[in-house]
């Protein structure tokens, strides 16, 4: 089976479009970055407190806005999460209300405030922890075990949890749900002692204004210095140009997915970051192969055009190009739909990203080379009208041929 | 060749067993379903491949040291020193001071030295505070500071003791696997990490608590029960005494001891201790105490020498020692110790108290059924898509696509057996190492098999084109890979933890990857050939 058998299409002629698509994209996502949604940042990297929480019920938006509103929290963010129909919220409180000196004090309030309907001195089942639970079980002893007893309560507040969390998904609606979990003496107890909110919290992220800060600058550097050896490693196997084209290209890339978190206002998570590390070194392997087709058509074919040469190159690697692209694309798509909620920004990025990666490697940055040969042609011309100088010609033809040399 | 291919095939095979037994140890049984079984459940990889927090859920922090505070505790210590050698050699100034605590712990000022007595001031820091320069200022002030290299050392110990405290600290909670690491390069913070642990607020309070280190008086003991104890002391105890338990030195079991029911010497008055020898060359502990630790250390040895003292750990008698002589403000805990228990002892004393607070940044924690539901929803995808580009291989490329498909799945059974042996920790962000890996070892075979079918078209036998197909290609595909590792390693070197995780999963997939896609498909390719009459298509 063949897709395609000797392709030749006209890229470089098509360079204008090219360009237009590509400033439609990147200057619609800055925009977006400058005017509108700005670089959506998740809670690694812009600090704050993040709660996930799990209903009983479908929760009621509104009413939790309103009681984050009461305990203080006027900028708390609560959203619906897991898609409709599912009982998940978020609830986001921005970096000002995260003090270093009691980090998790929000998350208290907001538990606090949530537990509407606590019967005095019970603790809430639904949001303790097996240590928590072993420890009470530990104090009460419903079982009469005295000795040794800390390992049995211990793996029983455990089996409690793990049936909560796992089988129920985070939330018991009743205690007649554990049941056949543990032993109906150990029921009792933890009856008497506790009661069921409507609701659980699974999940807690805190991050100081530090760590945050610390994040993003170590994030960026890393990229930085990661495309400065890219830079170095293909100047010295090609052309300066080369390496140059290259990180342009990829600099394109990300500041085109960037640019698509932004216009739909998706957070950028450090997942996402690793999405796009990943969408870097694909589009750089795009590049790299039909770069390495030109450097060889061009000691093949050294009388022709570098605009026909690229062509050539571009359209010989065609079907690879195409091929790579489209099984990668399918891996990742497979990764969008089925990869659940956590997944989405992470394959999102790379959707995005292995479209215009596997683009851009033709339309960026195989046209980049052909600009600059062009442009380096114009200067010796014009140079040479203006001095008529034979022995800058020399200089400057004699430059151009070691440099095919090398290549 | 027959003979060549055989050797080929052997390290093939070794490279693949070795590998498949760092992700599932010892297979159980070898039927098909059961090994399928063993790679989608999770209880395989908690034998082989650690899975991250993001992965597994559980508790994750990250604290700071407040390395400053072990600093002051130092120069305060220093300054008492200071005053106590000036007086003694006759040196009059006005006052002492640290400036700047906050943001220089490390600095004393001495005010209104004349300049007749800088010699005698020098000597006085050159013999009490040899980790200090002093160093004269405008109108007769002097700065003493600690030397930077004597500094950098305390704060990075500040550290270590640390991490060594809470390690001990959090033993208690019984979790497996736990991380506590240095975290960031020179930032004197600390990662930790408590798989499967639920409650933040409860580690924080462990890791917080201050265990209790005192040095009392020892009457009498041990003795191997409380009666025994009491009977010795004529059934009664005397006002300032009590009973207190713990080890028994001579063969470890459980003893009892009569000990001052006063502290001679707190927790808070250690700074520190370390394995040291004793006059004979023999192992021993040596600790030192803070100034005023110190004072009091002094009176109370001075006033028992013959007696012994006991040194107590969380209210329980850790060992005991004969007071030789009288100690000032360090002094070695003598007994028959191996160099190990020395060692243990040193650290169990050093982790006593924290050496400076802590300050916590940074809280995460990642629910089990969250871990659990991200997991297996990641796999499934990643099943899908695997099968989908398998299958797909097949169709285009029919036989050879068998050999693109061998080479995918040999590359990643190379990988996840390299994370099992490493102990690598595999997270979100290293998966996306795994799919990257997965892309560039599809890339590698598609430009392979392309250009050997453009060599085909251009009319070379199927040997010859296969031939020029791989040498073509190897130039293209040394170039993606070592340009791709190049960047994955500079963001192993300059990343933190997550962005790290991805280089290195990523760098080996490659490595593995030039391994399966060129020399393993290459084997393939030769073996087809060897079997095929000259002149017999290539099914490609």
């Amino acid at each position: 089976m063949e897709l395609f058998r000797n392709p030749n299409i006209d890229f470089l002629g098509k360079k204008w479009y090219f360009i237009a698509f590509s400033l439609i994209f990147s200057v619609a996502g800055v925009c977006s970055m400058l005017f509108w949604h700005g670089i959506p940042l998740d809670i690694d990297f812009r600090g704050g407190t993040q709660v996930s929480v799990k209903f009983s019920h479908p929760p009621n938006i509104d009413a939790v806005t309103k009681t984050m509103d009461r305990i203080g929290y006027h900028n708390a963010r609560v959203r619906n999460f897991g898609g409709p129909g599912s009982n998940d919220l978020l609830i986001d409180l921005p970096q000002e209300l995260t003090s270093e000196q009691a980090l998790d004090k929000g998350k208290e309030q907001i538990i606090a405030a949530l537990q509407t309907s606590a019967p005095a001195g019970k603790l809430d089942l639904n949001n303790s922890s097996s240590l928590a639970i072993a420890d009470f079980l530990l104090r009460n002893d419903p079982l009469h075990l005295g000795t040794d007893a800390r390992q049995k309560y211990t793996s029983l507040a455990q089996q409690v949890t793990n049936y909560r969390d796992k089988t129920k998904g985070g939330v018991l609606a009743s205690f007649d749900d554990l049941k056949g979990v543990v032993d109906p003496a150990v029921l009792n107890s933890l009856e008497e002692g506790f009661y069921l909110s409507d609701f659980g919290v699974y999940d807690v992220q805190i991050v100081g204004p530090q760590v945050g800060a610390q994040l993003r600058r170590q994030a960026v550097l890393a990229t930085l210095y990661s495309l400065a050896g890219m830079l170095v490693y293909l100047a010295v196997r090609f052309e300066w140009i080369y390496g140059v084209a290259a990180v342009i290209t990829v600099f394109h890339d990300t500041l085109i997915t960037i640019g698509a978190f932004s216009l739909t206002n998706k957070p950028i998570s450090l997942t996402v970051i690793a999405a796009i590390l990943t969408l870097i070194g694909y589009s750089n392997n795009d590049t790299i192969v039909v770069f390495d087709r030109i450097r060889e058509n061009l000691k093949l074919m050294r009388r022709e055009k570098l605009s026909d040469i690229v062509n050539r190159s571009i359209n010989q690697t065609l079907s690879r190009t195409i091929l790579t692209a489209g099984l990668t694309f399918l891996t990742v798509l497979a990764l969008y739909l089925f990869g659940g909620e956590v997944l989405h920004g992470f394959s999102f990025a790379l959707v995005i990203g292995i479209l215009i990666g596997t683009y851009s490697s033709i339309a960026i940055a195989a046209p980049i080379l052909v600009a600059y040969q062009d442009w380096r042609l114009d200067r010796m011309n014009s140079g040479l009208a203006a001095q008529g100088a034979a022995g800058r010609n020399q200089t400057g033809s004699g430059r151009r041929e070691k440099a095919k040399a090398r290549a | 060749m027959t003979k060549g291919l055989g050797w080929k095939v052997i390290l093939i095979i070794a490279v693949v067993l070795i590998f498949a037994y760092g992700i599932f140890g010892i297979p159980a049984g070898v039927s098909g379903g059961a090994l399928a079984d063993a790679l989608l459940s999770s209880g395989t990889f908690r034998n082989g491949i650690h899975l991250g927090l993001d992965l597994k859920g559980g508790t994750h922090l990250i604290l700071q040291v407040q390395v400053n505070d072990a600093i002051n505790a130092d120069s305060d210590t220093a300054v008492e020193s200071l005053k106590d050698g000036l007086r003694k050699a006759k040196v009059n100034y006005t006052e002492i001071v640290k400036p700047d605590p906050v943001n220089h712990p490390e600095q004393i000022v001495i005010k209104g030295v004349g300049p007749e007595s800088s010699s005698a001031l020098r000597d006085v820091v050159s013999a009490r505070l040899p980790q200090y320069d002093a160093a004269s200022g405008a109108n007769d002030t002097w700065t003493i500071a600690m030397k930077p290299t004597a500094l950098a050392a305390m704060k990075d110990q500040a550290v270590t003791q640390a991490i060594e405290t809470i390690r001990n600290r959090v033993d208690q909670l019984g979790v497996a696997e736990p991380v506590i690491e240095e975290h960031g390069l020179g930032q004197y913070q600390i990662l930790v990490e408590l798989p499967g642990i639920d409650d933040p607020a409860r580690v924080k309070g462990i890791i917080q608590s201050t265990a209790v280190l005192d040095i009392r008086l020892l009457s009498e003991g041990p003795f191997s029960s409380q009666e025994t104890a009491l009977q010795a002391k004529g059934g009664h105890l005397n006002t300032d005494e009590m009973l207190m338990q713990g080890r028994n030195e001579a063969d470890g079991s459980e003893a009892w001891y009569v000990v001052s029911r006063i502290p001679a010497v707190r927790g808070t008055d250690l700074r520190s201790a370390q394995p040291t020898q004793d006059e004979n060359g023999r192992p021993a502990v040596g600790f030192n105490l803070t100034g005023d630790g110190g004072r009091k250390f002094y009176a109370f040895t001075s006033a028992h020498v013959g007696d012994r003292l006991a040194v107590v750990l969380d209210g329980r008698v850790q060992s005991s020692a004969v007071i030789k002589s009288a100690i000032h403000d360090s002094g070695i805990i003598q007994g028959r110790f191996t160099d190990q228990e020395v060692k243990d002892q040193s650290m169990v004393l050093r982790s006593g108290a924290l050496p400076a607070g802590i300050k916590y940044l940074e809280e995460r924690t990642v629910g089990p059924s969250l871990g659990t539901e991200s997991i297996r929803a990641g796999i499934k995808a990643a099943i899908y898509g695997m099968v989908a580009v398998l299958v797909f291989m097949l169709i285009y490329y029919r036989a050879a696509g068998i050999n693109a498909d061998i080479a995918l799945i040999l590359n990643l059974i190379i990988l996840l057996g390299f994370l099992g042996f490493s102990g690598a920790t595999l997270t979100l962000p290293g998966i996306a190492g795994v799919i990257l890996t997965v892309g560039m070892g599809v890339d590698s075979n598609v430009l392979i098999f392309e250009r050997i079918r453009e060599e085909l078209r251009n009319g070379k036998t199927p040997p010859s084109a296969v031939e020029q197909g791989f040498s073509h290609a190897w130039v293209t595909i040394v170039d993606t890979h070592v340009t791709t590792i190049v960047s994955a390693i500079i963001l192993f070197l300059f990343g933190t933890g997550p962005v790290k995780g991805f280089a290195v999963t990523l760098s080996f997939g490659l490595f593995a990857n030039l391994f399966t896609a060129v020399f393993v498909s290459r084997v393939i390719f030769d073996w087809v050939l060897s079997r095929k009459r000259v002149g017999e298509a290539l099914s490609i």
